[in-house]
């Protein structure tokens, strides 16, 4: 059995992994104009200015999309089809690619609650239907 | 700039299944068809555009390319606009001849992914496949979903883009697919990652396809009687990951049709006829939109009731598009709006003296368009 691909951990991007290892989810927000993302950046997409600060997200978002894969495309990912992937806005505005757990029957922009998740012994984030 | 340049000539290898045959070696076969219809000579070409192959990523490819066909270019290289490129490329080499940097352009692709790797389709989103986000239609299928649920997009309006389609393939003699398609049919085809359906997805295809774009007036003076004018031409861009996109169901293809029919100084009005990108059905329903010939959202009520088949106030892909002619990234598009405006379409509309082509790439991420016409 092939494990799932693993996230690149660098430099940049070990605080947010550390986190979810950890069953808190991080997000980046510029110390100079505010502005919150992500994934992991060296800078603001907006201002451009360097070292933006870690953050601890509500856990609160809503549901932009999701799509459920038939089939799967990696061999890894065989036994857990079919399985739901969505783009998820959370509260403070970063948007992220993450799994939707199946309680319940989706709609767009329905609220969305974090829940820690591991992978193969990684921490990831999941999201369920928050009622 | 507009109707100032035009393509002179048009060429294409066999589509599909081409076990054996390098790139470079479609590339000269199709350069070599776009020399001979536009009656020119080799040494007239100073300049040669090239999209790079999915299937194989290599420096300085254009240079390849010139090299196997015997060329020493004044301008040109390779390009990486995914989908959008071809247009692209038409549109950098009718800038470049505008402003005399070179006189007659080559502009070519091929690619075999088929009988290669089509693993650039296929590929990891970054640190995202970890939660198994993977491949080119799954980011269609998550814009698809938007689309659905805001508009109320049905899979029959999607199975609609796929059935036209096929219906004008099968006139086309090199059309890969041949077998006639049904609303039913479409519908029964296997899920792939919903709402997307294997039916709703392009074909993966070798092949190679080229044009020789040059002045208008040069055309002219050579006495090439097929030359089509270039009336108008645009670009837009958005982000590369779909998860970041502020709206997911209104595409740069609304930036790029404005700066074409800007260009062209006309509007949805005057077009008779389309070839829009259509790798997945989802992005020509919303072209439609983005291009003004409907409302945002009324994508699935305007291609309802045949309006996109020949015969119907705007027939689209009249060739049969990346569904069912070839899954060629886009140049397969352009070169049936030249025979629309030829008038040699095997699915020609009567008097069509004006079409628009639309080229994308990426997940909706790059999109370029052209309008060629008579006028």
């Amino acid at each position: 059995m092939t494990s799932v691909p693993h996230p690149e951990i660098t430099p940049l991007t070990e605080p947010y992994w550390t986190a979810l290892d950890q069953g808190r989810l991080t997000y980046q927000r510029c110390s100079s104009c505010s502005h919150t993302w992500l994934p992991a950046r060296e800078q603001c997409p907006r201002c451009l200015a360097e070292e933006p600060a870690w953050t601890e997200a509500s856990g609160g978002g809503k549901l932009i999309s999701w799509v459920v894969y038939r089939r799967a495309v990696h061999e890894s990912f065989n036994d857990k089809v079919p399985y739901t992937v969505a783009v998820v806005e959370l509260d403070e505005g970063p948007r992220l690619i993450s799994s939707l757990l199946p309680n319940g029957v989706p709609s767009i922009d329905a609220p969305l609650r974090f829940r820690p998740a591991t992978v193969d012994g990684i921490g990831v984030t999941s999201f369920e239907l928050a009622d | 700039m507009r109707g100032n340049t035009v393509i002179a000539g048009i060429g294409h290898t066999a589509y599909g299944k081409l076990p054996g045959r390098s790139t470079t070696s479609l590339n000269v076969e199709a350069s070599r068809k776009a020399i001979q219809d536009a009656g020119i000579d080799k040494s007239d070409i100073d300049a040669v555009f090239v999209k790079y192959p999915t299937s194989s990523y290599r420096m300085m490819y254009g240079q390849t390319v010139a090299e196997a066909l015997g060329l020493q270019p004044r301008i040109g290289g390779v390009w990486d606009q995914g989908g959008a490129t071809n247009i692209s490329m038409i549109s950098y080499a009718a800038m470049a001849i505008e402003h005399g940097q070179c006189e007659v352009a080559l502009v070519t692709i091929a690619d075999n992914p088929r009988t290669g790797t089509r693993q650039a389709y296929e590929r990891g989103w970054g640190d995202d496949a970890v939660y198994g986000w993977f491949g080119t239609p799954a980011g269609y299928a998550m814009i698809a979903r938007r689309h659905m649920e805001e508009y109320g997009t049905s899979c029959a309006d999607l199975g609609e883009i796929a059935v036209a389609a096929r219906t004008h393939a099968l006139t086309n003699p090199h059309a890969q697919l041949k077998r006639p398609l049904t609303l039913d049919d479409h519908a029964a085809s296997p899920a792939v990652v919903d709402p997307l359906r294997r039916d709703d997805c392009c074909l993966i295809s070798d092949g190679g396809a080229a044009v020789i774009v040059m002045s208008r007036k040069r055309a002219a003076a050579r006495g090439i009687p097929s030359a089509v004018p270039i009336l108008g031409f645009g670009q837009g861009q958005t982000s590369w990951d779909v998860a970041q996109r502020p709206v997911l169901t209104t595409t740069a293809a609304s930036v790029s049709a404005r700066t074409a029919f800007g260009m062209a100084g006309m509007t949805p009005a005057d077009i008779d006829v389309a070839q829009l990108y259509d790798c997945f059905t989802i992005a020509p329903l919303m072209t439609l939109e983005d291009y003004g010939f409907c409302e945002k959202g009324e994508g699935g009520k305007f291609v309802r009731d045949g309006a996109i088949r020949l015969g119907g106030p705007l027939p689209v892909n009249t060739s049969g598009g990346l569904l069912s002619e070839t899954g060629m990234p886009g140049m397969q598009l352009v070169i049936e709006g030249v025979r629309q405006i030829r008038g040699t379409s095997t699915a020609q509309v009567a008097g069509a003296d004006a079409c628009i082509v639309s080229n994308q790439g990426g997940i909706m991420t790059t999109h370029s368009t052209l309008i060629l016409g008579d006028r």
